[in-house]
């Protein structure tokens, strides 16, 4: 019995002295600015700064093989951070949220066709091109909501609406939508225009009550092209989000009915 | 020359009903140039032609207007002249939007009895390419000819086919085989091509022989078309060499390349990345067989093909050798136009072709058919969960378990998917053609290969960047 105990304590002891040995002379020194970067980080995991998570992110931080505002769950607040941990100066981020562009519900935009294979974006949009008369329009079957890791996106009508509330500019929903139709732009932003089709106006009319003609209107009433609110792609009118717009007058003037000002994108028309 | 049973029989494979009866006895008929064409930049597999042309250009019948753009890829020419219109994205047949030339035939005259353009001066008729004798040409210049008149197979993958009869280095076609299958239902353009342009097929043959290093050839050909294998047996009866033609058993993808070098020759192409010429064989559409020959013989580049136009919606079924780029609006047309609202368009055949939602789309080098199909010909189905009969593993052609990868994708489980080989899988739509619950069990196969394909692309762009990085810092390391 003595004997016993003896020696699974001296077993013990041998044991505690090879680990505590073990921990000094063995030990993998971690960068402690790693766990302090994690702790700073918003820990939601999204990937949207090019990393598999936060952890990763800030140990790419550390190696100094990513920039510090990459974040953009986090925002300035936490690039800040981020510069202070590292000793470096802060790189200005701004807020973005994820904006779909293009207002055409059941209601207005034609479908020409049944689809009633998989549904999932990509994969419509590899039949026929959609379902959707608008061949740049919103297939509206959630690809883009199910990638999103805040449930920001919901599909009403044939149409991704974000919640600027929830979403946190991870950008998945830019990546995975067949149309690219998914922008980032400035939280901060009011006037948006929500269409994606380039065509000429009356063969955007033939498929979409409220698809952008490129009229130039908002331009005008804007304070013309030197005031350089807008860009044109083709017959399409895109904010140009350095420097957009304030007036909400335009969006009442928009003959196609395809601008909204809007504080959290879901309300539409 | 000899006429043989072929014995090796796939595994798998479907019967569809081949409805062939509504357009197989219709002679092609020739389509005067319409309107408006629009020619696509994106005909073939690979990378889009280069387009060349600007609005208000006008281009003559045969001109380059899309150059080649990378070594899988096929220049295109005008299908006829005229100015053009516009150069914008047009949807293509399978969903795609890619560059288009729109061409507007009839603004020629006009413009030229203006005189407000500087005309290009009217050229006599002749040849659009130099004729070649392929008796003392080379196997290079023939090459040559078989890429600068844009010929890609024709028969559905639009394979570039300078490439294809460019065995690499270390590797030798032994086996030269004819496509003549023709398995799709519907489809009667290879057929009609068969039976009226026999002696054009034997010539392309010859031509592919000199240029392959003189392989055996084996024409193949489904039992059920037994004029084709007649007017073949003509065409070809006084040959000399290593000729077959080979009979096929009535078995739907028996016009898939891989299946008819197991019925012709008992070979097996390994998994892709592989090609038929890893185990010796180059398999070519009959069409793309005849368009050889004209582009050799006649100095004729690739601008025309025959398209069935069928299906019980449209009045008359017919074969039309129609230019590329020809909308199937105007196809529709010269048959008649609808007899009833069509429920369903097809472009290409039922078991592998596009469901389409408009005529605004262009026919391509690839297009073998439109069909039109009445309601009572759709069947509108609902998926349903998947009830493990099997009958899916049975048809697949390919020994996949098309079930187990379905499942998997519909729990977006690419994975699984990737494991279970789904890379092989040849979109036949064996499985669902017969699956009793209804599931697009192919459209799950295409989903799960467009996203590996799309991961491997990004994999290979992020090793390009890496690499590229490696180099700058050695660059930099040397420097300092
Ligand atoms: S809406 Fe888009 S950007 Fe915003 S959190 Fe969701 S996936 Fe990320
Ligand atoms: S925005 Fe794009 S991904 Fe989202 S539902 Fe619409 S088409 Fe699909
Ligand atoms: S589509 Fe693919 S999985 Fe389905 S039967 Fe054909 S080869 Fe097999
Ligand atoms: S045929 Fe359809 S129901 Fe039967 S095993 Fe295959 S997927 Fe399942």
């Amino acid at each position: 019995m003595v004997i016993a105990i003896v020696c699974i304590a001296g077993i013990g002891l041998v044991a505690a002295i090879a680990l505590a040995l073990a921990d000094k002379y063995l030990a993998v020194r971690e960068d402690p600015r790693i766990g302090m970067l994690t702790s700073v980080l918003p820990g939601a995991n999204c990937g949207g700064c090019g990393f598999a998570g936060c952890d990763a992110y800030a140990r790419a931080l550390v190696a100094g093989t990513a920039p510090n505002g990459a974040c953009a769950a986090g925002g300035d607040e936490c690039a800040a951070a981020i510069a202070k941990i590292l000793g470096v100066a802060a790189e200005a981020t701004e807020k973005r949220v994820a904006l779909v562009k293009c207002c055409g519900t059941r209601s207005e935009a034609i479908r020409i066709g049944d689809y009633n294979g998989i549904c999932d974006c990509a994969t419509a949009a590899m039949t026929a091109g959609g379902d959707k008369g608008c061949k740049y329009g919103c297939l509206g079957y959630g690809a883009c909501a199910n990638v999103c890791p805040k449930g920001a996106i919901s599909v009403a009508d044939g149409l991704a609406k974000v919640d600027k509330r929830l979403c946190i500019g991870c950008g998945k929903c830019v990546k995975v939508c067949p149309k690219k139709l998914i922008e980032l732009v400035p939280a901060s932003a009011t006037i948006h225009v929500l269409c994606n089709n380039p065509d000429k106006g009356p063969n955007v009319r033939k498929v979409c009550g409220v698809g952008c003609m490129g009229c130039h209107l908002c331009e005008k009433n804007s304070g013309g092209k030197e005031a350089g609110h807008f860009t044109f792609q083709g017959f399409l009118a895109k904010v140009n989000y350095s420097n957009p717009p304030t007036d909400a007058m335009i969006v009442a003037k928009c003959p196609a009915k395809c601008m909204i000002e809007d504080a959290h994108f879901e309300s539409g028309h | 020359m000899k006429t043989v049973k072929s014995q090796f029989k796939f595994k798998g494979g479907v019967h569809p009903d081949y409805n062939k009866e509504l357009a197989r006895n219709q002679p092609i008929e020739k389509l005067a140039t319409p309107a408006e064409l629009v020619i696509s930049m994106s005909q073939h597999l690979g990378a889009p032609a280069k387009c060349l042309v600007k609005v208000g250009d006008f281009v003559k019948r045969g001109q380059l207007i899309g150059e080649k753009n990378g070594f899988i890829s096929v220049c295109v020419r005008a299908s006829a002249d005229g100015k053009v219109k516009a150069i914008e994205k047009r949807l293509g047949p399978a969903g795609g939007m890619a560059d288009a030339v729109i061409l507007d035939t009839t603004a020629k005259e006009e413009a030229l009895a203006e005189g407000t353009e500087t005309p290009t001066p009217s050229a006599p008729k002749g040849p659009i390419l130099p004729p070649l004798d392929w008796k003392t040409a080379t196997k290079e210049e023939l090459l040559k000819r078989v890429e600068e008149a844009g010929i890609c197979g024709m028969g559905g993958a639009g394979f570039p086919t300078n490439v294809k009869l460019s065995p690499p280095p270390g590797k030798r076609c032994e086996y030269l085989i004819l496509n003549g299958a023709e398995c799709e239902p519907y489809l009667t353009a290879d057929y009609r091509v068969m039976l009226e342009r026999a002696p054009r097929i034997r010539l392309g043959v010859e031509i592919m022989r000199k240029i392959l290093g003189m392989p055996a050839v084996r024409i193949a050909i489904e039992a059920n078309k037994p004029e084709a294998i007649k007017a073949m047996e003509e065409a070809f009866a006084d040959i000399e060499g290593n000729v077959e033609i080979v009979v096929l058993p009535v078995l739907y993808p028996q016009g898939s390349e891989k299946h008819q070098i197991y019925a012709t020759v008992k070979r097996i192409v390994p998994e892709p990345p592989a090609l038929p010429i890893d185990v010796g064989c180059v398999v070519e559409n009959v069409g793309t067989v005849a368009a050889i020959s004209d582009a050799v013989e006649l100095g004729e580049p690739l601008l025309e093909r025959v398209t069935t136009v069928s299906g019980d919606a449209v009045a008359t079924p017919k074969n039309i050798l129609a230019p590329c780029g020809t909308k199937y609006s105007d196809l529709v047309a010269f048959c008649g136009g609808e007899k009833i609202p069509p429920a369903k368009i097809i472009s290409g055949g039922t078991m592998m072709g596009f469901a389409v939602s408009t005529l605004d789309i262009g026919t391509t080098k690839t297009t073998s058919g439109l069909l039109l199909l009445s309601p009572s010909r759709v069947f509108q189905y609902s998926s349903q969960a998947c009830i493990n009969c099997g009958r899916c593993l049975r048809a697949c052609p390919m020994n996949l378990n098309p079930a187990e990868i379905s499942k998997a994708m519909e729990a977006d489980d690419v994975k699984t998917a990737e494991d279970a080989h789904v890379m092989t899988c040849i979109e036949c739509g064996a499985c669902s053609f017969g699956c009793p619950a209804y599931r697009t069990i192919t459209q799950f196969c295409r989903r799960a290969k467009a996203s590996i394909r799309a991961r491997m692309a990004a994999e290979r762009a992020a090793a390009q960047a890496a690499a590229e990085k490696e180099k700058q810092k050695a660059e930099g390391a040397k420097a300092n």
